[in-house]
C-alpha cells in the first residue's frame, strides 16, 4: 500500500531524511517511532505530497507521490501534527469544506460530515465554532476531517500528543475501530507505549534514518523487555531482596545505586504477585515495587548502542 | 454504526474542478469573515475617518475644480483598497502558519483555488466597504452627477483595482510567510502609491519630478477615472491606462502568486 524507497530530503545543509525505505502492507498499522527532529513529519510530508523529496520515490496504492499527486491525494487522509481546523468555522462546516475539496457532491459531503461528527462524539458540538472547542475536541475534529474522504490510507502525525490520558485512550480505541474496518494507517509517535498499543509493526526512525523495524515485541526483545524494580524500606534487606527477585524471575537481579533491585521479567503480573508473596513471607517491607516498561530512551540507547540495523546498500 | 472510513470503491475520482474549488474556498473565507464582523467594522471605520478628516480639515483649502467631497470619495475608495490589502496578506499568512494550508494541499483540489478563494472573498469585503464609504459620502454632500450606471461602473473599477492588488499582497504573503512581518511589509508599497497620487489632492501642485511619477501610476489613473465616471466629466485617456495597469498588475501578480504557491 505504501512503498517508499531511498527517500532523501535536505533543507539547506540539514539532511532531514537520509535514505528512508518503508514498506507498509494493505490493512497494516505502522508506527513511525522517533524523538523530536527525527524526521517523522518530513517523511509524512513526502508521503502526503506536501514535500518533494530530494531523492527517492514513494508509491501509495500504486500511484507515485511526485508524478501523480492528485491520485495519491484522493486516496489519503492526513491529520497533521498541529490540528489544522478552522477556529472561525463550526465543526460541521470544517468537515463539509474538506468533503467538498475531496470533490464529493454537496449532499454526500454533508452526509459524511454528519457521520464523522457522530463517530467522533462531536455531534452535540458540531454546530459550535471550533474556537470554543477543547484541545481534545480539536484533535478529534482534525481526525474526522481526515476521514470524510474515506481514504484508503490514513496518515496521522502524532495524533495523541497533548491529549490527557483518558482522551488518548479514547482515541486509541477509535483508531482500533478504524483498523478493524480495514484502513491502512501510518502514524507517528514519540511514545513506545502508543506504538505498542496500536501498531502491527514499528519503524524506529532517528536522524533521518530507519534504524530498526519490527513488532513491538521484537524491539523490546532487543532491549531485554520489561523490568521489575523493587526497593526495600530497610536498606539492610537489599541482599535478601535481590535473592528473592532472582529466584522468582529466574533472571539475574541487579542492585542499583539508588538502593533498589531490578531484574528483567517475562511474566509481569505473575512475577509481581509472587515477589510480593515471597517478601511477605520473609518479612521484608517494601518501599516500592513496579514493573517498568522500556522507555523510548531505552529503545534508542539500546538501538544506537548496537550497530545500525539498516545500512545503506 | 456506518463505516465512515471504509475505502469507497464506488467513489469516482473526478478531476478537481477549479470553479467548484474556488467557490468552496470563497465560501469558506466569507464564512470566516462573517464570524469576525469586527474586521469589517474596523476596516470600514478607517476609510470613513479619512473621508471625515480630509473633508473637514482640508476640504476648504484644496482646489480641485469640483466640490472636495466629490473629489475625495473616489480617492478614499482607492486608498482603502490598498490599505485593506494587508488584510489579505495577514489572512493568508495565518492560514500558512496554522497548518490549514497544509491540509488543503493534501486534498485532491486545485491548489490555486486556495488563493482565488482568498482574493475573491476580499473583493466582496472591498465591495462592502466601498458601498458604505459612498453612502457616508452622500450624507456629507457627495453628489455624483454621472448617473447610476456610471456610479456602478466606478465602484466596479475600484473593486477591480482592489482585486488586482490583493494578488500582489497574496504574493508577498507567500514570500514572507509570517503574519507580523507581512503586515509591516505590506505597507511599504502602499504609502508611496497612496500619497504620491491624486488620492487627496490634484497632482498639479506637486513638484515636477514627483508629478512625473504621480500622474502615471495606477492609483492616480484609477482615482481620476472614477472621478470622471462619478462626476460625469470627460474620461480622457485615464480610463484606458487605468485598465491597462489593473490588468497588468493582476496578470503578473496572480501568475507569480499561483506559481509560488504551487511550487512550495
Ligand atoms: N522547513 C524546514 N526547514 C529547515 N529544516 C527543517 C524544516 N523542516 C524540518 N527541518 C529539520 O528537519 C529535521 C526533521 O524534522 P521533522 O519535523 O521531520 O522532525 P519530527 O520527527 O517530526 O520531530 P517532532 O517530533 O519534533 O515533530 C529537523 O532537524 C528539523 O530541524
Ligand atoms: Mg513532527
Amino acid at each position: 500500500m505504501i512503498h517508499a524507497r531511498g527517500i532523501e530530503v535536505s533543507f539547506g545543509s540539514v539532511k532531514a531524511l537520509d535514505g528512508v525505505d518503508l514498506l507498509v502492507a494493505d490493512g497494516e498499522v505502522r508506527a513511525l517511532l522517533g524523538p523530536n527532529g527525527a524526521g517523522k513529519t518530513t517523511l509524512v510530508s513526502v508521503l502526503t505530497t506536501l514535500l518533494t523529496p530530494t531523492a527517492g520515490t514513494a508509491v501509495i496504492d500504486g500511484f507515485d507521490v511526485c508524478n501523480q499527486p492528485n491520485e495519491v491525494r484522493s486516496r489519503i487522509g492526513l491529520a497533521g501534527q498541529y490540528a489544522a481546523v478552522d477556529n472561525l468555522l463550526t465543526g460541521r462546516e470544517n468537515l463539509e469544506i474538506v468533503g467538498r475539496l475531496y470533490q464529493l457532491p454537496k449532499a454526500v459531503a454533508k452526509k459524511r460530515a454528519s457521520e464523522a461528527l457522530e463517530r467522533l462524539s462531536l455531534t452535540d458540538a458540531g454546530d459550535r465554532l471550533v474556537r470554543t472547542y477543547s484541545g481534545g475536541m480539536r484533535r478529534r475534529l482534525d481526525l474526522g476531517a481526515s476521514l470524510v474522504g474515506r481514504p484508503k490510507v490514513l496518515v496521522l502525525d502524532e495524533p495523541t500528543t497533548g491529549l490527557d490520558p483518558r482522551t488518548r485512550i479514547e482515541l486509541w480505541e477509535f483508531l482500533r475501530e478504524l483498523v478493524d474496518e480495514g484502513a491502512t494507517v501510518l502514524l507517528t509517535t514519540q511514545y513506545l507505549e502508543e506504538a505498542d498499543e496500536l501498531a502491527d509493526e514499528i519503524s524506529v526512525i532517528e536522524s533521518g534514518r530507519v534504524i530498526a523495524e519490527g513488532t513491538a515485541d521484537e524491539l523490546k526483545q532487543r532491549m531485554g523487555g520489561d523490568v521489575l524494580v523493587a526497593a526495600p524500606v530497610d536498606r539492610n534487606s537489599l541482599i535478601a531482596l535481590c535473592e528473592i527477585v532472582a529466584t522468582v524471575t529466574g533472571n539475574e537481579a541487579r542492585l542499583t545505586d539508588s538502593g533498589s533491585v531490578s531484574a528483567p521479567v517475562n511474566n509481569k503480573v505473575d512475577s509481581l504477585v509472587r515477589v510480593a508473596a515471597e517478601l511477605d513471607r520473609a518479612g521484608i517491607e517494601l518501599a516500592e515495587i513496579a514493573i517498568q516498561r522500556p522507555s523510548l530512551d531505552d529503545v534508542f540507547l539500546s538501538l544506537t548502542g548496537d550497530a545500525p540495523t539498516v545500512e545503506e546498500s | 454504526m456506518s463505516t465512515a472510513i471504509r475505502p469507497d470503491a464506488a467513489q469516482a475520482i473526478s478531476r478537481p474542478s477549479l470553479f467548484g474549488d474556488a467557490v468552496t474556498m470563497t465560501r469558506r473565507n466569507l464564512l470566516r469573515l462573517s464570524r469576525t464582523p469586527q474586521v469589517i467594522v474596523f476596516s470600514t471605520i478607517q476609510p470613513l475617518m479619512f473621508v471625515f478628516l480630509f473633508n473637514f480639515v482640508f476640504g476648504g483649502s484644496i482646489e480641485t475644480g469640483v466640490s472636495y467631497i466629490n473629489y475625495l470619495v473616489p480617492g478614499v475608495l482607492v486608498q482603502t483598497s490598498l490599505f485593506a490589502g494587508s488584510n489579505t496578506a495577514i489572512g493568508l499568512a495565518q492560514d500558512l502558519e496554522s497548518g490549514a494550508i497544509d491540509r488543503f494541499r493534501s486534498l485532491p483540489m486545485r491548489r490555486s483555488a486556495v488563493l482565488i478563494g482568498r482574493t475573491l472573498a476580499d473583493a466582496v469585503r472591498s465591495l462592502i466597504t466601498a458601498v458604505v464609504v459612498v453612502a457616508v459620502g452622500f450624507a456629507l454632500g457627495f453628489r455624483p452627477g454621472g448617473g447610476v450606471l456610471a456610479l456602478v461602473a466606478g465602484i466596479a473599477l475600484g473593486v477591480a483595482f482592489a482585486h488586482a492588488f490583493t494578488w500582489v499582497f497574496t504574493f508577498m504573503a507567500l514570500k514572507v510567510r509570517d503574519v507580523e512581518a507581512v503586515q509591516a511589509a505590506a505597507f511599504i508599497p502602499v504609502f508611496p502609491l497612496v500619497f504620491a497620487a491624486s488620492t487627496f489632492a490634484p497632482v498639479e501642485n506637486m513638484p515636477e519630478w514627483l508629478q512625473a511619477f504621480a500622474s502615471r501610476q495606477p492609483v492616480t489613473l484609477t482615482a481620476d477615472t472614477m472621478r470622471a465616471l462619478f462626476n460625469g466629466t470627460d474620461l480622457g485617456s485615464s480610463w484606458f491606462w487605468a485598465l491597462v495597469w489593473i490588468a497588468g498588475i493582476f496578470a503578473v501578480a496572480a501568475t507569480l502568486a499561483v506559481r509560488t504557491f504551487e511550487r512550495s
